[in-house]
């Protein structure tokens, strides 16, 4: 387990590029509490979800900033959050519904259920034309399990 | 990100590799679109296994393949999907539309 409490904080303009610089940078400060492989990903797949949002649905005509702070307690617990200062989400309810995308095209309007399923917890807050603020909580079990796991393998 | 594409007879595979999000999905997009122009297969298999990361953008991807290979009266298969991104697909109704198969009904190792 990490000793030390820890915190980063990445501000990114909302290009497209960034959205594997953003989950790589997340998954590479988290790794200090030795995730599972699957933890990891997990921890990838919703950052990516919600910078891409960021990137389409709040700036979508123009590039405006992300703001990503990342934090780990002493027990393991990840909270990541995700800021714009775009449109804003009219009915968060709603946007949370599987399925539901205000853009057609390729959008499969599952964002938000990726998030939290890939999650602990969710928290949305939202503003009309304020910005929008996505709150990932997940706890990592990853080295503590490994170190309650029987040692009777070493030789 | 790259994707190659291997036609035979009526069938087309396409090789997804690395990761696929917002940003590279639209590459993906075009080379398998327009293979299904070209070749009209009556079978599109689309494999995943070499696909390193992939968030619900994978889930459009294969939709809207989908949609393109169904005009032409084509089916289309997805192989080779890590646990992830099975979980990923199944949040969609994409079961409804295309196949999911696993490695070795697919005939090919990761
Ligand atoms: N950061 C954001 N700013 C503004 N609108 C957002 C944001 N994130 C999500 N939304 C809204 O919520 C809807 C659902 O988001 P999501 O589940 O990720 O599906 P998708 O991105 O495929 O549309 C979006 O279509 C959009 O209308
Ligand atoms: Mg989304």
């Amino acid at each position: 387990m990490i000793n030390t409490a820890n915190e980063i904080k990445i501000t990114l303009t909302s290009r497209s590029v960034n959205e594997s610089f953003s989950r790589a940078a997340i998954a590479a400060f988290v790794s200090q509490a030795d995730p599972t492989v699957e933890e990891l990903n997990d921890i990838k797949t919703a950052v990516s979800e919600a910078v891409t949002n960021c990137i389409v649905h709040a700036y979508p005509n123009t590039h405006g900033k992300i703001y990503i702070t990342a934090s780990i307690s002493l027990a393991g617990k990840v909270l990541i959050r995700i800021r714009d200062q775009g449109l804003g989400i009219e009915d968060v309810k709603k946007a949370r519904e599987p399925l539901y995308t205000t853009l057609g095209g390729d959008r499969a309007g599952l964002g938000f259920s990726v998030m939290e399923s890939f999650s602990d917890k969710l928290y949305v807050r939202s503003k009309l034309g304020k910005g929008t603020t996505v709150t990932i909580e997940k706890q990592i079990w990853g080295k503590l399990k490994a170190e309650k796991a029987p040692k009777a393998q070493e030789s | 990100m790259a994707v190659k594409i291997v036609t035979n007879g009526s069938c087309v595979t396409a090789y997804i590799e690395g990761e696929i999000d917002h940003h590279n999905a639209p590459a993906l997009r075009e080379s398998i679109d327009s293979a299904i122009e070209k070749s009209r297969p009556k079978t599109l298999k689309l494999d995943f296994g070499g696909v390193s990361f992939m968030d619900s953008s994978g889930v459009g991807l294969v939709m809207g393949r989908y949609k393109n290979a169904a005009r032409y009266g084509g089916e289309v298969e997805v192989l080779n999907l890590s646990r992830s991104a099975e979980r990923i697909m199944k949040l969609s109704a994409l079961e409804n539309f295309v196949r999911f198969k696993k490695s070795a009904e697919a005939g090919r190792m990761n």
